[in-house]
């Protein structure tokens, strides 16, 4: 396995530090950095903007949903046109749901996630002075700052933003005159997402090469923390599945604009038959589903390997079943691959090929269950501290969970059908992917927050952001299943058209209640996030008492992470309360000839020497206490 | 300091209370002048603000509240350990939360599973749908036995193993066996579950052609349903969307005799315990049937026509009595995106016996009306009543 490690190369950029006068200008420090601290830290705070923003939208809609009749005229101030009356006109409520989606989707959960913690943490955590490419890395940046800005300029345009849902499914998006979001709108969504695929591939690309390139001396690839197996499968899962999407949407970028007919056949649009012949729309489902299933797991593995690197830290407790963790990760990430088609059990698929994607479905189940229990080991006679992180991890793990469970009804072809685009599909994906990604996402920040900022957050505001947020999105979406096993479709602007669905308006109210309580509660973070930047509590250089190498790094940032040589790892990250040793945590930099006392036979697998030595030392040890 | 804080913040919380009044009181007095179609007066406009003001203000006084909580608690705990004693220990009581949560979870989850699951669909009024409902029976059970079990060892963890500095974490970093116990059961459970969905899922998507099937074709286009039943033939005629007029709406190709005798419906009524058979299109924009009392959906794909078979169990006279509500009916909604109004396409279905479906058939009207006929300039020989249409086509030649 250590093949591939990358001896050490510090040594080249020793004269780093001694550079330190040749100051940075605020806007090389600031806006155009190549410093993977800084961009994960651009990375973050665009990705919070736009959460904040996509949360907004869920309120409007949830506002809508919960008092179909009522008239509201501070949105008609707010919005005007798309707000007539003071009631939300029926194709900006689509618009809102698919910018919803999109945002939380792509622009936080992908890029706000991975993009911040991969490039803080991969050259942090495997002990490199920077990423591969610090430049490809910027660029990444500014390619996903662009896609941000085009995606929100277009609730400024005269018919809306795109609206078609967030799997812009043709031919509602190919026919410009289908619906207002089809328009203008639904170009800018296009042009905005090939920027965010250029910015996920150059993000990806690079951090694959950093991960296999440039760990330092004695970090093979099983001596990685699970936060860098999680980033460096995701990056790989991108780098495959994006292009696809490319594909797609360039495809239907033809269809709208240059009179191709991929996606489109037989249709009459408002009486008028158009001349499209020979295309399918379920060739685009195809396309979007080969990257749409990979990227749901693009979104929660680094929650993953975020979790499972927090719980292992505040349990005090290695991480059980590590090797069992990393190959779950790899099944996970090749069996992502092969199950997009449940998604279209009904579209018309042959049945037989639905039969198989729902057997290659739920086989991914497994990989995903030994994930689940393994964290419960961890935590099993654990000595637990509760850090904020811990408890956004541990709500993470129960979300998955929940979330999860949920999914072995969908994934079951003859279930499908009657669940399909219901409101069940709702509360699955938005407690596994959305809440699940979510949580560990806060726990990334609250965990490292002292080492991006060098400032400690607020615990209690932190206990409190987290019950209100973990209490309030159990009460938003557990009552969604039921509606969804009543038939209730999802994207419906309003029950009252139906009769049967109008008992569920109260429910309605009451989640939406919810929601407005959880999101209140993400002001208190806010408060917390940005008041800790500039005033909080100084951070030590290790505040979590942890193994990995970014807490060797200073507090202070500099340019290459370590001043002096880069350190040497000699032992896996997850040897906390070891029997024998004095601390119950040994970091990665402590080699084994200074922990005598608490080393294994284990920890010698592959390494005569290493392993001749600590029998020696056993050996004298038992002859020591013969003497006594 | 401590004493004086609490003070303060009861007199913020009445004074909360009060506003809370007040802008209710607001509230309702807006919603009333919106209804009355006034919105854009300058006074409403004002009132509008002033309602979003206290609540803005309201929502500030209440972090300000919780920042004096926050406060005080910090107060009490420094002032503790000014007289020696123990600072509140946080860890404690996030583990007695967790704890807390458990049980209140579990409550809350069993109220909803109690009050909201007995608000889901009655059972199912198809035969393809009592296969679904228990594959859906055996996956809930299963799934819940692991929900309630992993759920619970995860909160009954974290409230028993917190931290004390007198102790240590077991180190355990792997158990082999376990660990491939572990993969083994959830294998086991899921390739009974896999194998079980793949024959429920084969037999409702058998496609074989039944003697005797009931084609129906079910069209959707922004926003409505159309329906077209076989006449006495029991064929459907051939359609082709190029065809498609204002009266031929369908495209249906004329050239196909079958065509002649299809009949125009308003309403999806079919005959109980016979096999049905739905011919789903779609004209513009993918739409989804979905009726879900029969356990059915299938998108309806331009370009690509899909179909549904099932055996309806369960008359809508049936249904009204099971469910206590005598003005019950079965509906067809749209479950894919398609549009403003995509909320809003419904269609009734009426499950009825087999001879008050023959009765309800030949009250129906020709898909092929006087009008259409007009248009196509077509001469219908075997239907006398359209005798004067055919010979004014002919006065006009």
């Amino acid at each position: 396995m250590s093949t591939l490690s990358v001896q050490d190369h510090g040594v080249q950029h020793d004269h780093d530090h001694d550079h330190e006068h040749h100051h940075d200008t605020f806007l090389t420090k600031y806006i155009f950095s190549q410093d993977h601290k800084m961009i994960a830290k651009q990375f973050l705070i665009t990705g919070i903007t736009m959460a904040v923003i996509a949360m907004i939208l869920s309120i409007l809609f949830r506002i809508q949903l919960a008092y179909p009749d009522k008239s509201f005229p501070l949105l008609e101030t707010l919005l005007g046109r798309f707000a007539p009356n003071g009631r939300l006109d029926p194709g900006f409520y689509l618009s809102l749901v698919t910018i919803h989606g999109t945002i939380m989707v792509f622009f936080v959960l992908t890029a706000g996630l991975s993009g911040t913690f991969s490039n803080l943490l991969i050259p942090l955590q495997l002990g490199a002075r920077d990423m591969a490419s610090p430049f490809m890395n910027m660029l990444s940046y500014w390619f996903f700052f662009t896609a941000s800005v085009i995606m929100l300029s277009s609730f400024f345009i005269e018919k809306g933003p795109a609206s078609g849902g967030w799997t812009v499914y043709p031919p509602l998006s190919a026919l410009p005159k289908a619906m207002k979001g089809s328009d203008m709108g639904m170009t800018l969504w296009l042009i905005s997402m090939v920027c965010f695929i250029a910015s996920s591939l150059l993000g990806g690309i690079n951090y694959v090469s950093t991960v296999l390139n440039m760990r330092t001396k004695g970090m093979d690839l099983w001596k990685m923390p699970l936060t860098i197996w999680a980033f460096f499968l995701t990056a790989i899962l991108g780098v495959l599945a994006f292009p696809v999407l490319v594909a797609g949407v360039v495809l239907l970028i033809f269809d709208r604009s240059f009179g191709t007919s991929f996606y489109l056949s037989d249709i009459v649009l408002n009486g008028k038959v158009l001349s499209f012949e020979g295309g399918s729309p379920i060739l685009f489902q195809h396309l979007f589903w080969f990257l749409g299933h990979p990227e749901v797991y693009i979104v929660i593995m680094p929650a993953m390997g975020i979790s499972s690197e927090i719980m292992s830290v505040n349990s005090r407790k290695p991480i059980f079943g590590y090797h069992a963790m990393v190959y779950s990760l790899i099944g996970i990430t090749v069996l992502s691959f092969i199950v997009w088609g449940h998604h279209m059990f009904v579209t018309g698929m042959n049945p037989f090929l639905g039969g198989v994607f729902m057997i290659t479905t739920l086989i991914i189940a497994v990989p995903s269950a030994v994930k689940t229990f393994n964290w419960l080991a961890t935590l099993w006679r654990g000595n637990i501290r509760f850090t904020p992180a811990m408890l956004f991890a541990i709500g993470m793990v129960s979300y998955f969970i929940s979330g999860g469970l949920t999914g072995i009804f969908l994934g079951n072809a003859a279930l499908d059908i009657n669940l399909h685009d219901t409101y069940f599909v709702v509360a699955h994906f938005h407690l596994v992917m959305g809440s699940a990604a979510i949580f560990g996402m806060l726990a990334g920040v609250y965990h490292w927050f002292p080492k991006m900022f060098g400032k400690m957050m607020d615990e209690r505001l932190g206990y409190l952001h987290f019950w209100l947020t973990f209490i309030g999105a159990y009460l938003v979406f557990f009552p969604m299943h039921f509606m969804g096993l009543d038939g209730v479709p999802r994207r419906y602007y309003a029950f009252t058209e139906f009769e049967s669905m109008k008992r569920w308006l109260s429910v309605n109210m009451f989640i939406t209640w919810a929601a407005i309580i959880s999101a209140l509660a993400q002001v208190g973070f806010l408060f917390n996030f940005i008041y800790s930047i500039f005033w909080g509590k100084k951070a030590t250089q290790n505040p979590w008492e942890a193994n990995t190498l970014e807490w060797t790094a200073p507090v202070e940032h500099l340019h290459g992470n370590w001043p002096g040589e880069i350190p040497t790892v000699y032992r896996w990250p997850y040897d906390y309360s070891k029997p024998g040793a004095e601390e119950d945590f040994i970091p990665q930099t402590v080699p084994f000839s200074q922990t005598m006392s608490s080393n294994l036979p284990h920890d010698f697998e592959e390494n005569e020497a290493g392993m001749k030595a600590h029998e020696a030392w056993v050996a004298a040890n038992k002859s020591n206490e013969e003497v006594k | 300091m401590a004493f004086k804080n609490l003070i303060n913040s009861k007199k913020i919380a009445a004074l909360l209370a009060m506003l809370l009044l007040g802008s209710t009181q607001l509230l309702m007095a807006q919603a009333t002048t919106a209804d009355a179609a006034a919105a854009t007066d300058d006074t409403d406009k004002s009132a509008m603000w002033l309602g979003v003001g206290y609540y803005v203000l309201l929502f500030l006084l209440l972090c300000i509240v919780v920042a004096i909580i926050g406060r005080i608690i910090k107060v009490y705990d420094l002032s503790n350990q000014l007289q020696g004693k123990k600072a509140t220990n946080w860890n404690n009581v996030m583990a007695i939360m967790c704890g807390i949560f458990l049980v209140a979870g579990g409550i809350g989850a069993y109220w909803s599973f109690a009050v909201q699951g007995a608000m889901s669909l009655p059972e199912a009024a198809s035969e393809n749908g009592v296969k679904t409902d228990e594959m859906f029976t055996t996956t809930t059970i299963l799934t819940m036995i692991v929900f309630v079990i992993t759920q619970i060892l995860l909160f009954y963890f974290l409230a028993k193993y917190r931290h004390s500095n007198k102790r240590r974490a077991y180190f355990l970093p792997h158990n082999n066996t376990i660990e491939k116990v572990w993969t083994i059961i959830p294998a086991i459970v899921l390739t009974i579950l896999v194998v079980f969905g793949f024959f429920t899922w084969r037999t409702i998507t058998n496609t074989t052609d039944v003697k005797g099937d009931i084609n129906i074709d079910v069209t959707g286009h922004q926003f409505a349903w159309e329906l077209r039943y076989p006449g006495k033939d029991g064929k459907l005629g051939k359609k082709y969307y190029k065809l498609v007029t204002g009266l031929n709406n369908l495209g249906v190709d004329f050239k196909d005799r079958n065509s002649f005798d299809d009949l125009k419906a308003d309403t999806l009524v079919i005959p109980v315990h016979k096999s049905i058979r739905i011919n789903i299109f779609a004209q513009d924009v993918i739409h989804s049937v979905y009726m879900p009392y029969f356990r059915l959906q299938m998108n309806a794909v331009p370009g690509l026509p899909t179909f549904f078979k099932f055996v309806p169990t369960i008359t809508t006279n049936e249904m009204r009595g099971k469910v206590g509500d005598p003005n019950f009916e079965y509906l067809l909604y749209c479950a894919k995106v398609c549009g403003d109004a995509h909320y809003n396409m419904k269609k009734i279905i009426r499950v009825v016996s087999d001879s008050e479906y023959q009765a309800w058939l030949s009250h129906q009207k020709p898909y092929l009306s006087d009008g259409l006929k007009t248009e196509l300039k077509m001469v219908d020989n075997n239907q006398p009543s359209n005798q004067g249409a055919v010979n004014r086509l002919a006065l006009n030649n």
